[in-house]
């Protein structure tokens, strides 16, 4: 976590070139840790420009034409397992943003972040971490409800949160830092990171099952 | 769901071109040729035909009446001019203007008339020769079990037109089926004592039988055709239904997006209007394209969407953010609505006195409880320095949760900003199996 001596390398995935020219401009002036080397408007596009600029993070748009970020994740995803992804959405929709998660996306913020938080996203999903909004938080926190009456888990290994996890989602839902979830919980904030870690690994593991349940259950698919 | 009515508010100039387009075939109708004949809606006694003739000819109904009943008595031409009438003759459109409908003296004026028909026509039938006695009765309960079923289809049309396509090809209704099976049973009577005189009840036995057996073969052979049929009955209907929302949202867009668009212009030099006039739209945009937990009086019906409301109007009140995200969700009930208030007057408070740009709000929905978080990152207080006549805190949100059986906690420190807590005990099965949905929020 010691200031890095090459600025992280980002791809753009957006299909608003206005989108995407706003969040170049901003991530170019305000520091020079990220370095926007190259953007797309469209899922052909992405998978081309990723396999060619070969950046360390992309950051994806949820909702885009044929297919969405998912899509983009699922080309490129087995070729480049280095390259790390960020959902950047503005949706409202969870099963879109969960799609991604579990997709492969390291992480998901919304568009109203501001720059400031954006690059510390970017360094850190860079790093190997998992990078939670409140409203991702949320998301999977609905995701994982134990309902009454839902139907039984194949793999209660792993579909469940542990309990830690969960209240380390909840703080993250009410709009806390990890350094305030650890100290809230008195753990480091190493070890919020490693439950947010899990909780994206078991987000992307959980069976199709439950989650697509979830999500006609919503009425959203 | 009516398009117009959403297009009216914006831009004169457009909405009138929408309005011109819409009535034009109307239009057109009303100026170009002579008006054509059309059967009425309001003050008829069987189908408005004779009315229809009369504004038509531009003479009084009574004289049409009268002709077709001189008529019935030539062997009842008058009563076959009648049904043909019917068939072909269109009736209004509902939404055509009416004219003044009949008194009930014309009402009586007119059943006298078609009374004064039918017996003239029983009665020259009956002069006109022994044979026509038992044909005339019958054909006449026929008649009137035909003028019922079509009388009865019209009333459908008109319902239909009335309530869109929510109604089958029937109508709605029970009395409407009865009436129409009693229609159907009058016809069959009618036609079954006429054939039964005419030719004997072992020929009838085998044409019925000749018939219903025709009737099957038909119904089979035709089966493919039934069904493409329906199909494309169904196909038409969702196109239609998907275009309506398509202009439905169009309109919606026309109308407050622009505006807004059209408003942060004009504001321009002033970032915490626009700002706000921003949020506002993005919210309204979110609600109208994801958010349905909404009843026709704007009220909301769930937790997550009273949160999200309450969240909105704080939002619209002093120009932050706020944060908000609900997990799980369930109906609302008066302890649940009064969890929602004082979670409003936290977030109120949280606006007015911590001086932050952004509040995070949380609420979960557990088999149990319903808990919701306020908090904000901003000055934070000494709760034991709050003066006695600040009533915030106290009244609106204690008291409110005392009343109904909840608690408040509180966590607060000056620098840190504040957080509080509200838990509100649940009594009430959840609503469905797992209806929860996060609100929508950024």
């Amino acid at each position: 976590m010691t200031g890095r001596e090459t600025p992280v390398r980002v791809f753009l995935v957006d299909d608003h070139a206005l989108f995407r020219a706003g969040v170049r401009a901003e991530l170019d002036s305000i520091t020079d840790e990220v370095d926007v080397v190259g953007e797309a408007g469209s899922v052909a596009e992405a998978v081309v420009g990723i396999n060619h600029v070969r950046p360390d993070v992309v950051l994806l748009d949820v909702h885009m034409p044929d297919g969405g970020g998912a899509e983009v994740l699922r080309q490129v995803r087995t070729s480049l397992p280095e390259v790390v992804f960020l959902a950047l959405s503005v949706s409202d929709a969870a099963e879109d943003v969960i799609a991604v998660i579990r997709a492969g996306a390291r992480g998901y913020v919304t568009k109203t972040i501001s720059s400031q938080e954006l690059v510390r996203a970017v360094v850190r999903v860079s790093e190997g971490d998992a990078v939670f909004s409140p409203r991702l938080a949320g998301f999977v926190l609905d995701a994982f409800a134990d309902r009454p009456g839902a139907a039984p888990i194949s793999d209660p290994e792993l579909d469940l949160l542990t309990p830690r996890e969960r209240d380390v989602l909840r703080l993250l839902a009410r709009g806390y830092a990890y350094k305030e979830i650890a100290s809230e919980l008195f753990i480091s904030v190493k070890t919020v990171e490693t439950h947010v870690s899990s909780v994206l690994r078991k987000t992307q593991l959980s069976n199709r099952y439950e989650l697509s349940r979830w999500a006609s259950d919503r009425r959203l698919v | 769901m009516n398009p117009n009515t959403a297009r009216v508010t914006i831009g004169g100039v457009t909405s009138q071109v929408v309005e011109t387009v819409d009535r034009q075939p109307a239009a057109a109708r009303q100026t170009r040729y002579p008006e054509p004949v059309r059967r009425r809606r309001g003050g008829r006694v069987v189908a408005g035909v004779a009315g229809g003739v009369a504004d038509h000819l531009g003479v009084d109904v009574f004289w049409v009446r009268a002709v077709f009943a001189a008529l019935t008595a030539l062997n009842g031409v008058g009563i076959v001019a009648y049904g043909l009438l019917w068939l072909f003759v269109p009736q209004r459109d509902a939404a055509e203007p009416e004219r003044a409908s009949g008194s009930s003296k014309e009402r009586q004026q007119a059943l006298g008339l078609v009374a004064l028909g039918i017996g003239a026509a029983v009665f020259s039938g009956l002069l006109a020769g022994p044979v026509s006695g038992w044909i005339v009765g019958p054909l006449a309960v026929a008649l009137v079990g035909a003028a019922v079923v079509w009388r009865e289809a019209d009333e459908a049309q008109r319902r239909r037109w009335r309530d869109g396509a929510k109604s089958g090809l029937l109508g709605s209704g029970r009395s409407a089926l009865w009436r129409i099976l009693a229609g159907v049973a009058l016809v069959a009577i009618g036609i079954g004592v006429l054939l039964v005189n005419s030719y004997g009840i072992d020929q009838l036995r085998f044409a019925l039988l000749a018939v219903v057996a025709t009737l099957g073969g038909v119904a089979v052979l035709t089966v493919p055709l039934w069904i493409k049929l329906i199909n494309d009955l169904g196909e038409e209907r969702r196109v239609r239904i998907r275009t309506e929302e398509r202009a439905e949202i169009a309109a919606h867009l026309h109308d407050s997006v622009l505006q807004t668009l059209a408003l942060i212009q004009k504001q321009s030099e002033n970032p915490r209007e626009v700002k706000r006039l921003a949020r506002g739209q993005e919210r309204q945009l979110r609600e109208w394209l994801y958010g349905r937990n909404v009843e026709d009086n704007n009220q909301p019906t769930t937790l997550s969407a009273a949160i999200a409301k309450a969240s909105g109007e704080v939002e619209d009140h002093f120009a932050l953010t706020v944060q908000q995200v609900v997990v799980g969700d369930c109906e609302l009930d008066p302890n649940l609505l009064a969890l929602v208030q004082a979670a409003r007057e936290a977030m109120v408070n949280a606006a007015k006195h911590a001086g932050v740009a952004e509040i995070s709000v949380y609420g979960e929905v557990e088999p149990e409880r319903v808990t919701v978080f306020v908090r904000d990152r901003g000055k934070g207080f000494d709760p034991d320095t709050v003066p006695e006549d600040r009533h915030g805190l106290a009244d609106s949100i204690r008291g409110r949760m005392d009343r109904h059986g909840g608690e408040v906690r509180l966590r607060t420190t000056p620098g840190e900003g504040t957080e509080v807590q509200l838990y509100m005990p649940l009594h009430m099965p959840r609503s469905g199996n797992g209806s929860g949905k996060i609100g929508s929020g950024k």
